[in-house]
Order: C-alpha cells, then structure tokens, then sequence
C-alpha cells in the first residue's frame, strides 16, 4: 500500500531541549496513526513539521508525495489541520469563519459559500451557523475547527489533541466524526494523551516519550507487550487478600500479586473466561465475599507504564475513572 | 517518485500569479477586520473618542498656555489638528501589534500558515484594514477639528496631497507595529511594548507645541522626528500656522520627508515582518 506519510529521521532542538531525537513515521494512506505520549514527548512538534508550520533540523518528510520542506504550497493544498486551540476567529460567526478559509484555499466565493453549508450542516451547526462563535460551546467549537479544516478536502488530516479538554459525550461525538471520515478514505495522523482514545481510533500506534520512538505497533501488539489478561478481583476484607491470592495460584500463569489500598488482587491468566469460573468456584467455596471480579486486557495505560516506568501524564482523565485507569489517574 | 501517485486528488487551482492571489487572501482577511469591527463597534467608538478627547482637552484647556504665534486661541487650534491627526495615525499602530498578538497566540495564525495562501496576506489583510479603520477617524477627526476652529486655507490640492500623506504614512507605520506583534509573547505585553515605543516619538515631537519650547539638546530629535515631518508638513499643506525654528533640511522639505519617512518604514518593516511572519516558531 501507498504511504500517505513518510518521515525519516525528524530532529528538532528548541534552544537547548530536544524536542525530537530521531524519528521515524510511516503512516499507510487511508489508515490512523495515533501518536501517544504524554505533554512534551514531541507529538506537537511532529504534527507542526509534517504540516509545514516548523522545520525539522535533520531529516526529511514526505506528506501526499511532497517534501515538507521544499514543497510547502503543495502540501497545503492536500492537508488539514486541528490544533489544541480551536483556531477560528472569535468574533466571526461559524458561517463566516468557513466561508473565510474556503476562501483562503482559493475556492471561488460560490463555491466557499457552499462548502461551508455543506459542513455546517455534516457537523450538526446549521442552526448555529450565523452566531458568533462566542456563544458556542467547547464540543462546538471543536467540530467548528474540524469542519475549517476540511473545507479543502484534505487527503491528510492531522489532528492535535482533537477532544483534550471536551467532555465524554462531546468527546464520542469526536470520535464517530473522525471514524467517518477515515471510512471516507482520508489519512488521519492523530495525536492523544489518551490511552483510550488512540485505542479507539489508531490502526497503529507509535509511543513516544522524550522526542524518541519508544513502541510502535497496533494496539494490540502493544497489549501483547505486557502479558495477558489478567483477572482483578476486588474483596470485601483486607485480611482475606493474603487468603485468596494463596487459594487462587494455581490458576493463574504466575504468581498473583496483591494491592491492599485497593483490596484487590491480580492474577494472570492464560485461560481467559474458564479461569474466572475456576476463581469464582475456587473462592465460594472458601466463603470468601467477592466485591467485583472481572477479567482484563491491559491497557495502553499499562503499555505505557511498562515501557517508560511512569503513567502517562494525564491532565483529566476522558471519562469517568473506571478499573485500574481512574485509580492511576489518582495516583 | 511513486509516492506522488498516491495522490488521489489534488486541489485544482487556476494557476494565477502570485500577485493576483496576494490580492485576492488579502481582501479575504481584511474582511474578516473589518467585520470584526462591526462585531465590536466599542473598539472603533474608543479610538475616535480618545483623539476626540485630546482635541477638546488641548483646544480648551491647555491650548491657552501654548503660544504658536500670531492668532492667539483659534491660531493653536489650527496648529493642534494636523498634531492631533499624526498622533492619531500613531496609536492606531498599537491596535495591529496587540491584534497580530492575539493571533498568534490563538492558533488561528497556525491555521492561516497551514493553508495554501499567500503568506504576507495575513499581514497586508490587517493592515489594510488598520488603514481603513484610520481613514474613518482622520475623517471624524477632520470634522471635529473644523467644527472647533480649524481651517483648510490653501487649495484642495494641498489637501489632499495631506490626506493622501496620513494614508500612506498610517499603512507604513502599521508595518512597524505588524512587526513588533510577531515577537510579543502575549497580548498583555504587546499591550504594553506596543505603545511603549510610540510614546516619545509621538510626544517628543512638534504635534503639540512648538519645537522652539523645547530643549537644544532634544530639539535635533524632535526636528527629524517622523512624526513631526508629518505633523508640519501637514500644516503646510492646509495651510496653518508653522513656527519654525530655523530652516534646516526637515523644517524645509516636510512633505518630502514625510512620504521618505513612509517609504522607508514599510521598506524595511513590510519584508521583516513577512519573515517574522513565515519563520515564526522555527
């Protein structure tokens, strides 16, 4: 398959910090590559690059079939861009915002008029398409700067932290926008600190921490990094803990391990669902009460610890704490 | 090279000369100015109130302590608004520098910078609005100005070689604060730098009294100030009241220093401030 991106050998300094130490892209046409990292492992850097905002110091990339560096009209005339602020004038209404950019991507006045309807209307801001952007909220904002940077078609769309700072149903919204676009054909390299969200939308996933390529994979590999699925069992009693890891051993892959604050224990398992039944029977037997029980995969949050032996550094965290992610966001 | 016909569509564009697209992205952006401008009217209502302000404090209150010579009170006032007019056409340079601040530190530059426009659109779209905006408060100005006293006593060729003057020295000067705008870190600072620099040359100058008041040590500054060239050859041209110092090469060729003045800023501004402009973050 034909490469939508290609960047060999990226490095980038500001004054003295590294921003970029060498970095390799590939991202096949049609497909989503997400770059996960935490706030200042280079993504941003990576995305002004590939859109001709910044020059690399070393190194070269090839967006569309243009060299970033040499040919940067061509390359702005096949991509988009969403960065982490909504880049939209204020004062203009959403109408008129679009309208601006088309004209700015030298569509004709008829034409720009039309395409803004067009995606006003695709990204559900008809009704608010002749009010101020003032008055709209964060999500609409969001899908207003995505619509901007779609009114020239782009076959490349780079999307900068597109759902940081929305809320959860903003958010899937988001979401279902970029998968329908993917399924349209367009090449989307997207960057997140969301474990989840690169989880939901990235065919593949490179990992970056300190400007460098630390993993890169589908999500799946990654997951397969760490190990298996794991069963968490969460108790009533603290003092069962010891009790139940002792009980359970033998089922698991390896040795479970015990977090008291929490009051769960961790098993891993190669077995999957016969081996929660086994647990499940194993402990009724012993009466000891089981609070929750369930059978993970690991995340990319784990992913993500293991290669790097911190978390990522979350600002929020994308949805209401659910398993281990709410209690490592707390940490 | 097989990447290229990986391509699927690229944008088809009639191929129009450079000059023909800086012309067209630029009317695109300042109009996005100018209905700015619509949005908030208290932005435009501020900048016609203040040199409204400076006219009825300096026509009224301090002018009487001024002497410009023979005349006495409606002398000064005639004396006062080509003053005023060259300080208006200065603190509207700080409008653009905070703008262009703004901007850039909003992401709405990124998105200018990642579209196939001509890059010195963004700029030459604010700054012809800036000019706009201006020709709208000299002409307010103006008005004001005849309704307290002052007077245009030579031809309508004089004056309107003056208002031609103030409009091409308004756009110039915006260069400088276009430029000033790309290095600020953030609004509250280009608020502040942005206006810094305008002070002395604006003050230090000949718009309220006359040079012969002043220091020797500062008069050489005063006298080859831009925006004394101005503000005298302004009075020249409509005819008011020009006490003069001496006749040294600024007090004798205003006009042509004034339109030097101007061509030289946007010379060396306009260029800098592109560059400023596509190398910003590099």
């Amino acid at each position: 398959m034909a490469l939508a991106i290609k960047a060999t050998g990226l490095t980038k300094k500001f004054g003295e910090v590294v921003a970029l130490n060498g970095i390799d892209i590939e991202v096949e046409e049609g497909t989503v590559l997400g770059l996960l990292g935490p706030n200042g492992s280079g993504k941003t850097t990576i995305v002004r690059i590939l859109a001709t905002l910044i020059q690399a110091d070393t190194g070269s990339a090839i967006v569309g079939g243009f060299n970033v560096a040499t040919e940067q009209d061509d390359v702005r005339n096949i991509i988009g861009l969403t960065g982490q602020y909504a880049a939209v004038d204020e004062y203009l209404t959403g109408r008129e915002n679009l309208e601006l950019f088309g004209r700015l991507f030298h569509l004709s006045k008829f034409e720009a008029a039309k395409r803004a309807a067009e995606l006003l209307e695709r990204f559900d801001l008809t009704d608010a398409a002749d009010r101020g952007i003032k008055g709209y909220s964060g999500g609409m904002r969001r899908r207003l700067d995505l619509a901007a940077s779609l009114i020239g078609r782009p076959n490349v769309l780079f999307l900068d932290e597109p759902t940081t700072g929305l809320d959860p149903r903003s958010r899937q919204g988001m979401w279902e926008v970029i998968a329908a676009l993917v399924a349209e054909g367009t090449t989307v390299l997207l960057t997140t600190q969301y474990l989840e969200e690169a989880d939901q939308l990235a065919n593949r996933i490179v990992v970056l921490d300190h400007g460098n390529v630390i993993a890169q994979g589908t999500s799946n590999e990654l997951k397969s990094q760490v190990g298996g699925d794991r069963i968490e069992i969460v108790l009533d009693a603290v003092s069962d803990l010891a009790k139940t890891a002792e009980l359970i051993k033998e089922i698991g892959s390896a040795p479970a391990s015990i977090e008291e604050v929490t009051k769960t224990v961790l098993l891993p398992v190669s077995g999957g669902s016969t081996a929660i039944v086994d647990v499940v029977r194993k402990l009724d037997e012993n009466k000891i009460v089981i609070a929750d029980i369930a059978l993970r995969r690991p995340t990319l949050d784990d992913v993500f610890l293991s290669l790097t032996g911190h978390v990522t550094e979350e600002t929020q965290t994308p949805d209401a704490p659910k398993g281990r992610r709410g209690r490592k966001a707390r940490r | 090279m097989s990447l290229k016909t990986s391509v699927k569509v690229i944008q088809e564009t009639a191929p129009r000369p450079r000059l023909g697209w800086l012309i067209t992205d630029s009317i695109a952006v300042s109009r996005r100015h100018l209905l700015k401008i619509t949005r908030v009217p208290e932005s435009l209502f501020f900048a016609l109130i203040q040199p409204v302000m400076f006219v009825l404090l300096f026509a009224f209150v301090f002018g009487g302590a001024i002497d410009v010579g023979p005349g006495g009170a409606t002398g000064y006032r005639e004396y006062l608004i080509p003053g005023i007019l060259a300080q208006t056409v200065m603190f509207a340079v700080a409008g653009i520098t905070v703008g262009i601040t703004e901007d850039a530190s909003k992401g709405i530059m990124d998105r200018f910078r990642s579209l196939p426009m001509r890059p010195g659109a963004v700029l030459t779209g604010h700054t012809l609005a800036s000019l706009l905006q201006n020709i709208l408060v000299i002409t307010i100005l103006s008005l004001t100005g005849l309704a307290v006293g002052w007077r245009i006593n030579n031809g309508f060729a004089d004056a309107a070689l003056a208002y031609l003057m103030f409009a091409v020295f308004a756009y110039a000067i915006t260069w400088v604060g276009a430029w000033i705008g790309l290095h600020m870190p953030n609004s509250e600072v280009a608020g502040t730098a942005g206006l810094a620099w305008i002070f002395p040359f604006t003050f230090a100058s000949n718009i309220f009294t006359p040079v012969a008041t002043m220091p020797t040590w500062l008069q050489p500054f005063v006298l080859w100030n831009p925006v004394s060239s101005l503000a005298l050859a302004a009075r020249q041209l409509f005819g008011n009241p020009t006490p003069l110092l001496g006749d040294s090469f600024p007090e004798r060729y205003p006009v042509q220093l004034a339109f030097g003045y101007a061509f030289l800023l946007l010379a060396i501004f306009a260029p800098l401030a592109v560059r400023a402009f596509k190398t910003r973050n590099k």
